[in-house]
C-alpha cells in the first residue's frame, strides 16, 4: 500500500534546460513531421523564437528532473504494475528550445479503490519559465494495480 | 503569431491522424526521448516477470500523437486545457487513429474558444485513450 502520509508532500524547485536536441529527439521518435517541430529556421519562419516545447513535453521535464521529495516512483513500493490513469495540461505561456524551466510538484491526494486493488495518486505541478511565469500547470493521475490485493 | 481566426463550428471533424505501427524500436527512442525509463515499456525479460505478456505501448506515446492531430490542425499557442484518460493499453505493434471533434464554441477569457472531443483507438477498435481540449479560435 502507498503510504498516505505522502498526501501534501510538496517538491524542492527543480531545474531543467529545454535542450533543442531533445525536442529534435523527441519529434524523430514521435513521427512528427511538421518541421516546426524539429527545424530552428521553420520554427522562426512560423513566428516562433526557437523550436517549440511541444505540448506533452512537459511531463518528460517532470521525468528528467525528478523531484527528491514526493517522487511517485520512490513512494509507490512495486512499479510492476503502474499505470497511466490521467494527464491533463492547462496552458499559459509556450515554452522554447533554450529556455530553463523550474517545476514544483505537490502530491494532491492518494486513494484507493476496489478494496485496495487499484491505488491512485494525483500529482499536480507548476512550471515556469526563466522569467518566473507560470506557463503550464499539469495533473497526473498515477494507478497502481496491486495483482496480490 | 498565427492570428488567423478559423471558422469554426459545433460538430466539425479534424482530419483523422494515423501512426504506427508502434515497434520495439518506437518504444526504445520515445523512453529515450521523453525520459520515460518505465520498464515496462523496453524491457520484455522484466515485463514477462511481472507476468505480463510483452511489453506495451506509453500512454503518453499515444497523447503525444493526439498532440499532432491538434498542433495540424490548429497552431500549438491555441491551446489553452487539455485532459485524457487513459483507458486501455497500447499493445505492440498497434496502429492508432486519433480523432477530434468540435462539441462547442464559447467565449471565455475575453477570446472565442472551441471544445473538442478526442479519442485514439487501435486498428482492432479498441478506444485506448479519450479526452477533450479547449483552443482559441
Amino acid at each position: 500500500m502507498i503510504d498516505k502520509s505522502h498526501i501534501g508532500t510538496v517538491s524542492e524547485a527543480r531545474m531543467i534546460d529545454i535542450e533543442k536536441g531533445q525536442l529534435k529527439f523527441f519529434a524523430k521518435a514521435t513521427g512528427q513531421t511538421d518541421p516546426i517541430y524539429f527545424d530552428d529556421d521553420a520554427a522562426r519562419a512560423a513566428g516562433h523564437p526557437a523550436i517549440p516545447m511541444p505540448p506533452t513535453f512537459a511531463f518528460s521535464l517532470g521525468l528528467g528532473a525528478p523531484p527528491k521529495n514526493g517522487n511517485l516512483f520512490d513512494i509507490i513500493p512495486d512499479l510492476r504494475g503502474i499505470l497511466h490513469g490521467e494527464q491533463s495540461f492547462t496552458y499559459h505561456q509556450m515554452l522554447y528550445a533554450g529556455d530553463t524551466a523550474t517545476l514544483i510538484s505537490t502530491i494532491r491526494d492518494i486513494y484507493e479503490k476496489r478494496n485496495g486493488a487499484l491505488e491512485f495518486v494525483v500529482q499536480d505541478t507548476d512550471v515556469k519559465n526563466q522569467h518566473g511565469a507560470l506557463c503550464i500547470q499539469m495533473r497526473t493521475v498515477t494507478v497502481v494495480r496491486n495483482m496480490q490485493a | 503569431m498565427a492570428a488567423i481566426s478559423k471558422s469554426v463550428a459545433v460538430g466539425d471533424t479534424l482530419p483523422d491522424h494515423v501512426q504506427g505501427g508502434i515497434s520495439r524500436t518506437t518504444l526504445a527512442l520515445f523512453a529515450g526521448a521523453s525520459n520515460d525509463y518505465v520498464r515496462l515499456h523496453i524491457d520484455s525479460d522484466y515485463v514477462k516477470e511481472a507476468g505480463l505478456p510483452d511489453v506495451f505501448a506509453h500512454g503518453m506515446l499515444s497523447m503525444a500523437y493526439m498532440g499532432q492531430l491538434l498542433t495540424n490542425w490548429m497552431p500549438q499557442d491555441r491551446l489553452r486545457y487539455w485532459n485524457v484518460r487513459f483507458l486501455a493499453i497500447t499493445p505492440l505493434h498497434a496502429t492508432v487513429t486519433c480523432r477530434g471533434e468540435v462539441t462547442e464554441v464559447f467565449e471565455e477569457g475575453g477570446e472565442q474558444r472551441a471544445r473538442l472531443k478526442l479519442s485514439v483507438s487501435t486498428q482492432d477498435g479498441v478506444s485506448t485513450l479519450d479526452g477533450e481540449a479547449v483552443v482559441a479560435i
